[in-house]
């Protein structure tokens, strides 16, 4: 029986149905943690090797790096959970240098009181997201902390890449007259992760959009598309990713507000909790910024993968100081600017 | 999406735009008093597509600007008591007090939360006997209400540990302190729809006639705030001024009934001092002594604080519509929304913010993209 079919939590954890300290002690409990959780629902060869660290076959090619951690409240949310996100970002992240992902690091902080089965949902998660992925995860770490120090769980995974070709695939590497293709619509993983946090129900559901990248930014890679940059849009939605990148590249970015799919449900709950659906997080979509003249079949050929059948071409890149303008819905060009802070909910 | 996307409808605004420009044969100054009508004016660039002879003044209807620095300081040093938590709107937390923002007390131990609705500090209160729950209660007639049935719902259920911190003001008051300003510029108003969707528009009539200024009730989507500055201008083309209502999907002449009752029940009209317009009479709520023991400063023994505001902040004049933000020293350089100096550069509705996010960086730059 493979580990992802299991429902429940492998004896003998089960005896244990809460985290203690003892389990990031490094006694007997913490190696039955490893061992029945952890290991069982991971389950490779090279973590079954037991070593400090994880040895891998060298890639023919360059190496892409990452690293990122996963904090987020609730642990489970519409569309997803911390396990699941874990994993999609870390290897979105390589998938954004046009790497494939070959291995994955976890490190686990686990709050004093986590139940065990919530512990286990999240591992068997990391799991299924990291089959999808064709990755492995590695080599992981965990400790335990006092209750009221942490909050559940949180989550750091690192991830290795490969890159099979020579492009730089950076902002550095934009030039004016670049198309800016953006994967599918925006918000829904911030407006899901909101309504679940503050228990704000609205008439259409909105589930996060957490999902894996690597298949449409490799196929770009893949199909020899000149691909200049491309970034998920995480923190700070399409906005802060797109300013990044301008102020990164030093180079103007230019958009159309009417070309940037926004779904009904995060639109409404925007207009009521006063936030800008461009500023708001995604977990699962990108902006690709490619050469012009490749505008069209780089579409195209994001269309035909179901993760990015929604991209269309939002802008261009153009000549002048670093710096997003956006032509608004009534024709009016104006700029896009970081938000100070988070976007706090507005009085009236 | 239904009542949106038609009021954002981009051919529409062309014919509006278009229907002002003609309509237009002199130089008039419109001021539209809520700072979320502001910000979709500069979000949207509502102002480019106007004719030159229309300016735009932009007015004091940001709750979060025109609350003093005094209460800010009041709502921090109560966030300090011990077993105090302290509850708001998000916008308030960043708002700089004179020594500093409720975010920081919070950094600095305080128990401070975001809430959407005083009636969620009330659950907290609940859900915590042990701790006094104080609700920071700011803005205009649109959260008087809310505010209200808090306060009548935790004496109703007999809640001893909620109390609140009230810095409401009313907008009728504040017109009136503008157009009797010897510098007031303002010929016309576009009034603030929501606020008239709580309290209709019949007091707006003596304002209208008094001073001889037409105000047209205005929404907030672009059509809706285009078709207020034509029904203005139309006005005073005309010569024949009156109060108009502009957003009547949403505004009745009467208000919503059951909310004024709710506010005059709890509260009654003080004179009230904001945030760079010094004090307006009549301008403020209060509790009514029935309310009283819900005054969380009596409750914890903070009472007023004397401050002084920042002496290169111009907020005042930008607050009645006297000055631009962008002619400000200190606008983009010392005054931005990461190190604000008045309250118009932090609040989502604030002038200098909308400026600031949606135009230029510095003052030379905003300069710039308006010529």
């Amino acid at each position: 029986m493979s580990a992802t079919s299991r429902l429940t939590c492998p004896i003998p954890i089960a005896r244990y149905p809460r985290i203690l300290t003892a389990h990031g002690g490094g006694g007997s409990l913490t190696r039955s943690l490893i061992h029945d959780l952890f290991f069982a629902a991971f389950e490779n060869p090279v973590l079954a090797d037991e070593h400090d660290g994880a040895v891998l076959s060298q890639p023919a090619g360059r190496i892409a790096l990452t690293t990122d951690s996963y904090v987020v409240s609730p642990l489970f949310f519409p569309g997803g959970n911390i396990g699941s996100l874990a994993v999609h970002g870390t290897v979105n992240d390589l998938a954004m240098c046009g790497a494939r992902a070959v291995g994955l690091s976890v490190g686990f902080i686990l709050e004093e009181g986590l139940e065990m089965d919530v512990l286990w949902r999240i591992a068997l998660a990391m799991r299924r997201a990291a089959d999808a992925a064709g990755v492995q995860i590695v080599t992981g770490d965990t400790k335990v902390v006092e209750k009221g120090k942490g909050d559940g769980v949180f989550i750091n995974t690192a991830g290795v890449g490969e890159l099979k070709h020579q492009r730089v695939i950076a902002p550095r590497s934009i030039r004016e007259g670049d198309a800016v293709i953006l994967s599918g619509d925006v918000g829904r993983h911030g407006v899901a992760i909101l309504s679940a946090r503050e228990g704000i129900a609205f008439e259409t559901p909105v589930e996060s959009d957490s999902a894996l990248l690597c298949e449409p930014a490799l196929a770009l890679v893949d199909e020899g598309i000149d691909v200049h940059c491309m970034r998920d849009l995480t923190r700070g939605g399409l906005a802060a990713a797109l300013i990044e990148i301008s102020d990164t590249a030093r180079r103007a970015i230019h958009i159309d507000e009417a070309t940037i799919p926004v779904v009904e449900g995060v639109r409404g709950a925007c207009e009521v909790l006063g936030l800008d659906p461009f500023y708001v997080a995604n977990e699962g979509r990108f902006v690709a910024v490619v050469g012009g003249a490749n505008a069209d079949r780089a579409v195209e050929i994001l269309q035909r993968i179901e993760v990015s059948s929604g991209s269309r071409c939002i802008g261009q890149v153009r000549a002048g100081a670093a710096r997003v303008t956006m032509t608004g819905r009534i024709g009016v060009e104006r700029i896009l600017d970081l938000f100070s802070g988070e976007q706090l909910p507005r009085i009236c | 999406m239904k009542y949106i996307d038609e009021y954002r409808d981009p051919a529409l605004a062309r014919r509006l735009a278009h229907a002002i420009t003609i309509a237009t044969t002199r130089r008039w100054t419109i001021m539209e008093i809520c700072g979320g009508q502001t910000h979709a004016i500069v979000r949207y660039g509502i102002d480019k597509l106007l004719p030159e002879g229309i300016e735009l003044v932009h007015g004091p209807g940001c709750p979060v600007c025109v609350t003093p620095v005094e209460m800010i300081d009041r709502a921090v040093r109560i966030s300090e008591c011990p077993g105090v938590i302290l509850c708001s709107f998000g916008d308030m937390l960043r708002v700089p007090g004179s020594s500093k923002d409720l975010f920081s007390a919070r950094a600095a131990g305080a128990d401070v939360r975001i809430v959407y609705s005083p009636l969620d500090a009330l659950a907290i209160a609940r859900s915590h006997p042990r701790n006094e729950v104080v609700f920071f209660g700011v803005g205009f007639e649109t959260t008087a209400p809310t505010t209200a049935m808090a306060v009548y719902q935790a004496q109703q259920t007999g809640v001893k540990n909620f109390s609140m911190l009230i810095s409401h003001v009313l907008v009728p008051p504040a017109m009136e302190a503008i157009l009797s300003s010897p510098t007031n510029r303002v010929q016309g108003f576009l009034a603030a729809g929501h606020v008239c969707a709580v309290m209709g528009y019949q007091e707006y009539r003596p304002i209208a006639e008094r001073y001889h200024v037409p105000i047209v009730v205005t929404g907030f989507e672009p059509v809706d705030i285009l078709d207020g500055i034509l029904r203005c201008v139309r006005q005073l083309e005309a010569g024949q001024i009156r109060v108009e209502n502009a957003y009547a999907r949403a505004v009745r002449t009467q208000g919503n009934e059951t909310a004024r009752k709710i506010i005059a029940r709890v509260f009654h009209v003080v004179r009230r001092s904001w945030r760079g317009l010094g004090e307006i009479p009549e301008s403020g709520l209060a509790f009514t002594p029935e309310y009283a023991e819900f005054d969380a400063g009596k409750r914890l023994g903070v009472g007023p604080i004397a401050v002084a505001e920042n002496e290169v902040c111009i907020a005042g004049l930008v607050l009645q519509g006297a000055r631009k933000p962008t002619e400000c020293p200190a606008f983009g350089s010392e005054c931005t929304p990461e190190f604000p100096l008045g309250a118009p550069m932090v609040s989502s509705e604030g002038a200098c913010a909308a400026y600031y996010l949606y135009r230029r960086h510095t003052a030379a730059d905003a300069k710039e993209s308006t010529i």
